[in-house]
């Protein structure tokens, strides 16, 4: 028997007869994914104008880039500020969703609905509301503010991922450890985070990859000399096209390559 | 270790026990106050203050005409009709182009599932500036898409296919399809393969064991999918900022259209407002029919 004429699902139907499903998955996955990947070509062309398939290749586009001053302090920013927002988001989700999942508290539930606004609010609301609050109190335009601002964003991302962590993980364990004499916290770092610890790092990568791709807060918030790549590259797409962004894009896409990738694998570890 | 006969372990009273089991809760709660304390200050403290900005007009007294001139002036109601539009027709193309391929990929041995997996988690993983500059590229009348169809003979000069609605609805369905395929994929996943084996043994053809058994068991992931997109697209200012070209103006356009041309407060922070409770209304309604629990972490 081929596989043409073999059963594909229970219901006995035969690879043949939904031949078109593949077809059609076919084409929708290529319509995701040829979009993101075509900026790589595109960024080696030699052309001013924005032409597909180039005519000449060169490099020309990112020696602009990496000459222009102008987009290597952005992009100093933005590592800078993901870094950041890594640093300080990773653990204070942790916390708050290890806490908000242990403590049997009443509150708990509220406190949880309450950290995960920033993903129920539209982000226009917060970006123009942050502008607002942030030039009150003078953080606009600086690296802090900034953190802030996206550690908020991240917070409830990171907070999600650890709580689906602890929900397949057998908390009876941390009770044996205290029982035998380990203080709640000693029991965290030996027992628990050991085995949670690759969600810990899928959502460290997560808030980077929150703050490095940030575009609304970082349009109204960041500027002067701590403008954010995004930020340069939303300006450049509304008034005029500089071809520079097809290599900025590229090097953004092998960005999240490498974050997606990296995820992948630590996926297959845990299992 | 031997166990030390000092120890008065009877003594402890119940009372005890429970003032201390409190004391511990409340201890634990704490470990949130930092999360609590950074999203009161981006979040909440900052929405609050803008919600009070709406109430208030010029002279700092409480009014509506912030309000009110949202639904006197023609030009407000057009966004709010552009913004439900889009956001409607790029929730409907998301469905329609997601279900093939959450089916396509849950129906894949996860060998295979895990790669083709790529073709959704990569653009996912993409910033939207990147995605939203390819289909610019792409759209051009001189770009790639236009070209292809002059050859093929769809049609004879270049149409314009961006800076207009047409360039924003394909561009927003690119950016959202990941948004529906996930949570679809994951309740499509959790599907039992013997319901549909149980279905073609009783009798039932492959196409009545579909409609009935497996697309109703699919909904709950579809809603959550087509509600995480709809509500995302109302507040979406990007792509339609940088592919409509300025003929597509939604709510979050039209707030920062004000802010930068009027410096009106009070009027960006009305649109804020409404922008929010249309978000939360949707979100509620659709509350009452699912879970979001399990949207959210997947069953246990």
């Amino acid at each position: 028997m081929s596989w043409w004429t073999s059963p594909a699902t229970e219901t006995q139907i035969s690879h043949g007869d939904r031949f078109w499903l593949y077809v059609v998955a076919a084409i929708i996955m290529l319509l995701l994914i040829i979009p993101t990947l075509i900026v790589i070509p595109m960024s080696f062309s030699d052309s001013q104008y924005l032409e597909f398939p180039p005519e000449q290749w060169s490099l020309r586009w990112y020696g602009e880039y990496f000459d222009s001053t102008k987009w290597m302090r952005a992009t100093v920013t933005s590592l800078q500020v993901g870094f950041l927002t890594l640093l300080v988001a990773t653990p204070l989700g942790t916390m708050a969703a290890y806490a908000l999942f242990v403590s049997g508290h009443r509150f708990a539930k509220t406190i949880f609905m309450l950290l995960i606004t920033p993903m129920i609010v539209p982000v226009i609301l917060i970006a123009i509301g942050v502008f607002y609050a942030f030039g009150r109190m003078g953080l606009n335009n600086s690296i802090t503010g900034l953190v802030l601002a996206h550690t908020a964003m991240a917070t409830p991302l990171v907070m999600i991922v650890i709580t689906a962590a602890l929900r397949s993980y057998d908390l009876n364990q941390e009770r044996v450890a205290r029982s035998l004499g380990a203080t709640r916290i000693k029991a965290f770092f030996t027992v628990t985070l050991p085995q949670i610890k690759f969600s810990v790092v899928t959502a460290g990568l997560l808030s980077f990859l929150t703050s490095f791709d940030e575009v609304i807060i970082a349009i109204f918030v960041s500027g002067g000399n701590n403008a954010t790549l995004t930020k340069h590259m939303f300006a450049a797409l509304r008034d005029y096209i500089d071809p520079t962004i097809a290599a900025i894009s590229t090097i953004m896409v092998g960005v999240s390559t490498v974050l997606l990738l990296a995820t992948q694998f630590i996926d297959r570890r845990k299992k | 270790m031997p166990i030390s006969p000092d120890i008065e372990t009877p003594m402890l009273h119940g009372q005890e026990l429970q003032s201390q089991k409190k004391r511990e809760e409340w201890v634990l709660l704490g470990l949130s106050l930092p999360a609590i304390f950074v999203i009161a200050l981006v979040v909440i403290l900052p929405v609050g203050w803008l919600f009070y900005l709406s109430f208030v007009d010029g002279h700092g007294n409480f009014s509506l005409e912030h309000y009110q001139k949202m639904v006197e002036y023609k030009s407000y109601a057009r966004v709010f009709i552009t913004t439900f539009k889009v956001s409607a027709l790029t929730t409907l193309i998301c469905i329609v182009l997601g279900y093939p391929i959450a089916y396509f990929l849950a129906a894949l041995p996860s060998r295979w599932s895990g790669i083709f997996m790529l073709a959704v988690l990569l653009p996912f993983w993409t910033s939207l500036l990147v995605r939203t500059y390819a289909w610019l590229v792409l759209l051009q009348s001189k770009g790639l898409l236009n070209d292809l169809a002059i050859q093929i003979g769809l049609w004879d000069s270049p149409v314009k296919l961006v800076h207009n609605m047409t360039g924003t609805l394909i561009g927003m369905a690119h950016i959202m399809l990941p948004f529906l395929v996930l949570p679809l994929y994951g309740a499509m996943k959790k599907i039992e393969p013997d319901m549909m084996q149980a279905a073609s043994n009783l009798g039932a053809s492959p196409v009545r064991a579909f409609f009935s058994i497996y697309l109703p068991l699919s909904v709950s992931g579809l809603v959550a999918g087509a509600l995480i997109v709809f509500v995302l697209c109302l507040g979406f200012y990007v792509t339609p900022a940088v592919l409509g070209g300025g003929r597509v103006v939604m709510v979050a356009t039209q707030i920062t259209a004000i802010l930068e041309h009027q410096f009106d407060w009070g009027a960006a922070s009305a649109l804020g407002v409404v922008l929010l409770l249309a978000t939360v209304l949707v979100l509620y309604l659709a509350g009452r029919f699912f879970k979001f629990d399990t949207a959210l972490f997947g069953k246990r």
